[in-house]
């Protein structure tokens, strides 16, 4: 435990959380809500499937997992750097 | 063999798998019953969650939205697991450490006050009543559909089998349980979607074949089909959509911060063994939860393909003999208006200006006495509405079942999917049950009124509880206040946001948060999703039921819980910066929750 500071612990920790939570929102309500109109005529198409639509279908689903996956290996990654790991 | 034999069979043998491990692991303590005794693999309960999770709603009812409103029914899609991104990221890791068992445990303690935790009481019982009368529901409908009978007589064998496991098992029995009715969801769901895609699209992955084209001669892609379908019958394009930007934004975000303040899943997320455990659990949840949200679209899209090409300007004389099985259980239903023997269907465009498109008004009834019409139709009692051309009636809540139908497949794969269907409201309403049982035992009645009672008396409060929630959930089963079961699986989405989300995210990340502050916030947030929800549901006696046109800047009911969620925000610092900060020795808990380790210890209450 000696490298812990707990300072530092939670601002790592805080930025993580933004930086998932910002794409969570651009994937979710930019991308298949907001912008979708522009998205749907300005990229192209996943298949036949109009991008903003697809988005909202089966993107956002999709880059939900992928996040929650990355937020468990940046989160024991942290805990490692800072000694925090309990002994089983 | 018949379809009724393979029904049987499917659900005879699920029924004995559930039963076996209700029994082999019923519940001995109160820690056993309420979480588990912390000991399962994070594998185990992700997909107990996933289970847990996707209710008769999700599993019935949200492919036919996702049919009939095409992009619109994207907020189901995206709500239900966006709402496990903020659940992972800003929730469960934090409630886990702090140790307890139940959700108005830790509002109770962090806000110091027996009052909070009484607030907490009540939101949980009317969010979970609110979800599992959308279970008892979707109960209902199935065994409806099997066994021939009425909806009512169904919900009420549900609830029958509901209340057996549930209340024998606990937390331990309804997780093993849930594993095993996991697997039964997942294939039943996507097994018939895959040989549906096949026919359809000649592609094995639903996925694909929803952005694919057609097979056959006249190849067309699939949504390239549905919008100039649509269009022709008078509906709006299936990509676009009906929705405003705004009404769509508020209700999927009701959607995921209900999601993410649900006591049922937080709960969940109490049974495995330390904080990196709650992590991987919600990859494998909402990795699992994936496999069924991902196919649904396609669902829908094959499901609208299907009846339109096989209904749309058939007589009904030679319509598939599944429509027949369907008006019985007044799922479906057709009334002549043009008299021409054939079956029409029409969207709102055809209609005169101001019609609501529907065939007649509210859902179909017949007397089954009464002669049949004059191609041997069943005649609806209802008054029809003839300032539109539709002729047909089907309930959004049949998309999934009569799909196999539609797509001509095996009996067997229908037998496997009424398994499915039943497993996916049995999961969730026994989930909502323990939580419910848990708030009158533990939180009511040994943290508030009676500190001394023992283990076992508790375990008796728990299974009376129980017994007295599901007759109520049972009553509003049969008499469910909206027309669809997703709608009234929404609402208690609103309220969740409304009260929870905002109340467990202020106590993990501000450490002032005072206990006046928080309860004003709690109060605020669901007093007024919930005084909106029954304003423009319910008829009032004295105020009466609330018009579309008087929709706060248009936002429908269902996605209101987000304006409550904002407002308990705002009343809950408002108040705050008036009142007492919460003491120091709560505040230094605040920040030993934010430290991951050691979980394990602070279980013991």
């Amino acid at each position: 435990m000696s490298d812990h500071d707990p300072l530092s612990y939670r601002r790592s920790s805080l930025r993580i959380v933004f930086s998932l939570l910002t794409i969570w929102f651009m994937a979710s309500y930019v991308a298949s809500i907001l912008a979708r109109d522009w998205l749907d005529a300005n990229l192209p198409s996943i298949g036949h499937a109009p991008f903003g639509f697809w988005m909202s279908q089966q993107g956002s689903i999709i880059i939900f997992i992928l996040l929650l996956i990355a937020y468990r290996f940046l989160m024991n990654r942290l805990d490692a750097r800072h000694g925090l790991v309990d002994k089983d | 063999m018949s379809q009724d034999l393979w029904n049987y069979l499917f659900i005879g043998l699920s029924f004995a798998v559930y039963i076996f491990i209700a029994v082999r692991s019923r519940a001995g303590s109160t820690q056993e019953f309420y979480v588990a005794n912390q000991g399962v693999s994070p594998f185990a309960n992700g997909m107990a969650t996933a289970a847990d999770w996707m209710s008769a709603a999700t599993f019935i009812s949200m492919a036919g939205t996702v049919a009939i409103s095409g992009y619109d029914g994207g907020r189901f899609l995206m709500g239900w697991t966006g709402g496990y991104v903020l659940l992972t990221i800003l929730m469960v890791p934090y409630l886990r450490k702090f140790g307890k068992a139940t959700v108005p445990d830790f509002i109770g303690d962090r806000y110091y006050s027996n009052f909070a935790r009484l607030v907490a009481v009540i939101c949980a019982i009317f969010i979970c009543l609110t979800y599992i009368m959308g279970q008892m529901r979707g109960v209902g409908v199935v065994f409806a559909q099997l066994f021939n009978i009425e909806i009512w007589a169904g919900v009420i064998i549900g609830g029958a089998i509901v209340f057996f496991y549930a209340a024998l098992g606990g937390m331990k029995g309804i997780t093993y349980t849930q594993v095993a009715q996991y697997c039964v969801m997942a294939f039943s769901y996507t097994l018939p979607t895959i040989l549906i895609a096949m026919t359809l699209t000649g592609n094995v992955f639903p996925q694909l074949g929803l952005i694919g084209s057609t097979v056959g001669e006249n190849s067309q892609p699939i949504l390239e089909k549905l919008n100039n379908v649509n269009i022709e019958l008078g509906f709006s394009e299936y990509t676009a959509g009906n929705m405003s930007k705004l009404n769509m934004f508020c209700i999927t975000a009701a959607l995921m911060a209900g999601t993410a303040g649900l006591p049922h899943v937080i709960v969940r997320f109490f049974t495995v063994k330390d904080v990196k455990a709650v992590r991987t659990s919600c990859c494998w949840t909402l990795a699992f939860i994936g496999v069924i949200y991902l196919t649904a679209p396609a669902v829908g899209a094959f499901a609208r393909i299907n009846l339109i090409d096989k209904l749309h300007n058939t007589a009904y004389s030679e319509a598939p003999a599944w429509f027949a099985k369907f008006e019985e259980t007044k799922q479906m239903s057709w009334v002549d208006k043009n008299n021409d023997g054939k079956i029409q269907y029409f969207g709102p465009g055809k209609a005169t200006e101001g019609s609501s498109g529907a065939v007649f008004a509210g859902k179909p009834d017949f007397d089954k006495e009464a002669p049949r019409g004059l191609h041997g139709q069943r005649v609806p009692t209802n008054e029809v509405d003839l300032t539109n051309p539709n002729e047909l009636y089907f309930g959004t809540d049949i998309m999934v079942m009569a799909n196999p139908y539609m797509g001509g497949l095996p009996k067997w794969v229908i037998g496997f999917l009424m398994a499915g269907c039943i497993a996916a409201a049995l999961s969730t309403a026994a989930g909502l049950l323990l939580v419910l049982s848990t708030s009158i035992s533990h939180d009511l009645m040994k943290k508030i009124l009676k500190p001394d009672l023992t283990d076992r008396q508790e375990m008796g409060y728990a299974r009376g509880a129980s017994a007295v929630a599901l007759l109520v959930a049972i009553y509003f089963g049969i008499n469910p206040p909206s027309a669809f079961i997703a709608k009234t699986v929404a609402f208690a989405f609103g309220l969740a946001a409304s009260s929870f989300f905002p109340t467990l995210l202020i106590g993990i990340f501000s450490k002032r948060m005072g206990s006046t502050g928080a309860i004003a916030g709690m109060i605020a947030g669901i007093t007024f999703t919930l005084g909106y929800i029954i304003y423009f549901q319910f008829n009032l006696p004295l105020v009466g039921k609330g018009s579309p046109d008087q929709y706060l800047f248009g936002i429908t009911p269902e996605g209101i819980g987000f304006v409550g969620m904002i407002l308990n925000f705002v009343v809950a610092f408002v108040v705050n910066s008036f009142t007492a900060d919460a003491p120091q020795e709560v505040q230094d808990m605040v920040e030993r929750i934010h430290v991951p380790t050691g979980a394990s210890e602070a279980s013991d209450h």
